[in-house]
């Protein structure tokens, strides 16, 4: 195999070239993870608030299966979903399987524990500080998930970071409820899986850099959004 | 009384009418325990209306955690809390505020905290950014409302942290050494504020080491040694000609070793 | 001022979201269950946009081993099934969840292996014969071990060789449970015989030394059949344009197109339509 620089270089030259098939991939990915991680922070961020700071009878045992659920394999998601999703499943009727939308629900499922799990941790050490000033004040249950949560932003943000960064590197699950359909549901890392197939070797290395490059970009956009937060001092 | 209350000499004794009313907060056989060690041990005691009340004795006494079962932050193992003659609810917590050694501020402006603060108890609008306003000004913070609460000085922070309770009313505010860490601007600043407090008739209760302190803002003293009440009395009686062999102790600058304190070494020759 | 612009930034994906929802909606199209390694050849890159000129009929097709592109024709989740498993495809069509199967094309399965061959066999035409060497030589043999149709011809062979390969497993007998071009991967890295369709390896860009070993035995004929997903089962199938795509796949049109895919000079596959479909 050539060396990685000339690996490099051709990922570089993918790139500027403009490959409208790669565009499309690029922008099938981002389409696809983005949208999950919005999802499953909306659904991921409050529920794992409630875990941290709320006191109910199973509130250890549910915070356990979170932490476990973080370690979900994607494939098993995958297979989960399409079963879900298949004609002979409960959710046949809605016609979702093999389309982008079928992604994005098993990236959802991938990434809702991971913010969960995270965010109740955060949430936890946090609700520490404040928990005997908002007795005091008497902060109704709203109010202390609310500003928790907004209290810790800044860190929920490097929260959202990992639930993206496992979306965007996972290929299991995308590829057995999108079935990589050219042109429809394929993406950046199931398109390395079938140049790897093809043993097309150095063009499925060149697309991981890609994919690596975007995955900088995005962190270093949010470390920019976190530097400015603090210069805005967030003590 | 409000002339008075910036006199360096010790506050005047409360109004003989105090006498006759009903004490506004009161403690029967208070009992908590942690495991095997009994942390107060059947502390009865009385606040009067509009009074202030300093609580205080050595570290360990168990002040800190006497405030925090008046305030009905913590449940005692034996004896009652009682609010207006009846046991303390949570309607009843609602009228009384704490303010911290550490000062507890969110993560946000200035502003914003009292925002905060004002809006859980269910204020909004006009209303709220009138009470703000006025927050802001009584502790000098004016210039200062835009900027993160956590940014502020120790001492500006406190100001906040005792502004943002009086902005919401309280019948009674419970602070527990809130100067204990500033330095003495900061610590005049404070006092003002609550002497303020006091003549609109707000009761205080107030933790603090600060014998100085107590001269300058207390009436009554509640003197804890041990997890009991060693003594009580007006500021003058307690300070001046303590009864009881702890207070006398302290006030002589000799650590109390009581028959009940652990010693953790030899002092040979220094236990008088 | 970055809190609105990362709400714009949010409102603009969900709308640009359901507005990808939306257009897939409007589409004409078919999905086609088949195999990795008809896929990896490149056959339907160049096969489909033909149909679809011709009928304005997009066709989806997802590639996975055989055994799963059967379930998942049987569940439903495909409206035509391509594979090259004759027995499995008959089974398909009996249990009812095919209308019928037809013959469509063939190739045929070679085996591969490095140039400084182990075991002997290179030019040979006797596939038994080569196995019978490899197991003597205990020579490094990597098989795709996944129920696929090409897994499948490979076990009949060893069977007709009478030899048990699989009690060798772990040992010079390496079963990957991968698709072809993973098998591929693998072997190649190991140094192993593989036996793999012509096309796939023709098309495969990860060779290394390897060359083909043994060709040409009429053992290693490998059928491809298509079958229609039978509507009575499952009603949403979309019977009409899935018959359109089978009835072109087996015309003279469809068979001409077929023949006419080259790769590197090579047919790698060969219409057999009218050879008699069952």
């Amino acid at each position: 195999m050539d060396s990685f620089w000339s690996v490099l270089g051709g990922a570089f030259g993918l790139v500027f070239a403009l490959d409208p098939d790669l565009m499309e991939i690029i922008g099938l990915s981002m389409r696809v993870t983005l949208t999950a991680v919005f999802f499953a922070c909306l659904i991921g961020l409050p529920l794992g608030a409630a875990v941290g700071a709320f006191r109910f009878p199973g509130r250890t045992f549910l915070a356990v299966v979170l932490n476990a659920l973080m370690g979900l394999p994607p494939v098993v998601v995958g297979l989960l979903v399409y079963l879900m999703l298949s004609a002979t499943g409960p959710l046949g009727p809605l016609r979702l399987l093999y389309t982008p939308t079928a992604m994005i629900i098993a990236q959802m499922v991938l990434v809702t524990p991971i913010v969960a799990a995270l965010t109740r941790q955060l949430v936890e050490d946090l609700y520490r500080e404040y928990s005997e000033q908002f007795a005091s004040m008497g902060v109704g249950p709203l109010d202390r998930l609310t500003s928790l949560l907004w209290d810790a932003r800044y860190s929920l943000l490097t929260v959202a970071l990992a639930g993206f960064g496992r979306a965007v590197a996972e290929v299991g699950a995308v590829i057995i409820v999108g079935g990589n359909i050219n042109h429809v549901t394929r993406v950046m890392t199931t398109t390395i899986a079938l140049e790897t197939s093809k043993g097309n070797l150095q063009l499925a290395l060149a697309l991981g850099v890609i994919l690596l490059l975007i995955a900088f970009v995005v962190n270093a956009c949010v470390m920019a959004l976190r530097a400015s937060a603090a210069r805005a001092a967030y003590a | 009384m409000r002339d008075l209350a910036f006199d360096t000499a010790s506050a005047p004794s409360s109004s003989p009418l105090a006498h006759q009313e009903a004490p506004l907060l009161e403690a029967n056989g208070l009992t908590f325990s942690a495991g095997k060690e009994v942390l107060l041990d059947g502390v009865d005691l009385q606040i009067r209306q509009g009074s202030r009340t300093l609580i205080m004795g050595p570290n360990g006494a168990g002040k800190s955690l006497l405030l925090r079962l008046l305030h009905g932050l913590l449940k005692a193992h034996q004896g009652e809390v009682l609010w207006q003659s009846k046991p303390l609810s949570a309607q009843a917590r609602r009228t009384q505020a704490m303010v911290f050694q550490r000062p507890v501020l969110l993560r946000r402006s200035v502003l914003a905290n009292l925002k905060f603060a004002l809006s859980v108890r269910g204020l909004r609008g006009g209303d709220r950014a009138r009470k703000i306003d006025k927050a802001l000004a009584s502790a000098g913070l004016s210039h200062l409302a835009q900027r993160p609460a956590r940014l502020l000085s120790g001492g500006e922070q406190q100001r906040l942290a005792v502004v943002r309770a009086i902005a919401c009313e309280p019948s009674l505010l419970f602070l527990d050494e809130p100067t204990a860490n500033l330095d003495p601007a900061s610590t005049a600043a404070i006092e003002d504020l609550l002497m303020d407090a006091n003549a609109r008739g707000v009761t205080i209760v107030l933790v603090t080491h600060d014998a100085g302190q107590a001269r300058r803002l207390g009436e009554d003293v509640i003197f804890l040694q041990g997890g009991k009440v060693a003594e009580t009395g007006s500021v003058e009686e307690v300070l001046n000609s303590p009864q009881s062999e702890p207070v006398r102790a302290w006030r002589d600058g000799r650590l109390y070793l009581g028959p009940n304190t652990q010693i953790l070494r030899d002092h040979s020759g220094r236990i008088s | 001022m970055i809190k609105r612009a990362f709400l714009a930034l949010l409102g603009a994906a969900m709308i640009f979201q359901l507005a990808g929802q939306q257009a897939e909606a409007d589409e004409k199209f078919i999905i086609v269950q088949s195999t990795t390694s008809t896929q990896n050849s490149g056959l339907f890159d160049y096969l489909l946009p033909r149909f679809q000129d011709r009928t304005g009929i997009q066709v989806r097709v997802v590639a996975v081993g055989t055994g799963q592109a059967i379930r998942n024709a049987a569940n439903g989740d495909g409206d035509v099934l391509l594979v090259h498993s004759k027995p499995s495809e008959e089974k398909f069509v009996a249990d009812g969840f095919g209308v019928a199967r037809s013959d469509v094309m063939y190739n045929d399965f070679v085996i591969v292996g490095p140039a400084s061959d182990p075991a002997k066999i290179s030019g040979s035409n006797n596939v038994i014969e080569a196995l019978r060497k490899i197991a003597e030589a205990k020579a490094l043999f990597a098989s795709r071990g996944d129920d696929s149709g090409t897994h499948k011809a490979e076990l009949r062979i060893w069977k007709a060789a009478e030899i048990d390969a699989g009690a060798a497993s772990g040992d010079w007998y390496r079963e990957t449970g991968s698709g072809m071009g993973a098998t591929l991967n693998t072997g190649t890295g190991m140094g192993a015989y593989i036996m793999t369709d012509r096309a796939t390896w023709i098309a495969f860009g990860n060779k290394a030394d390897f060359e083909i070993m043994v060709e040409g035995d009429p053992k290693m004929f490998n059928q491809y059949g298509v079958v229609l997903v039978n509507p009575e089962t499952h009603p949403h199938v979309k019977a009409k344009l899935g018959q359109a795509f089978v009835d072109w796949l087996l015309s003279k049109e469809g068979q001409a197109a077929i023949a006419s895919y080259k790769v590197d000079g090579q047919q790698l596959f060969f219409p057999n339509a009218n050879d008699g479909s069952s």
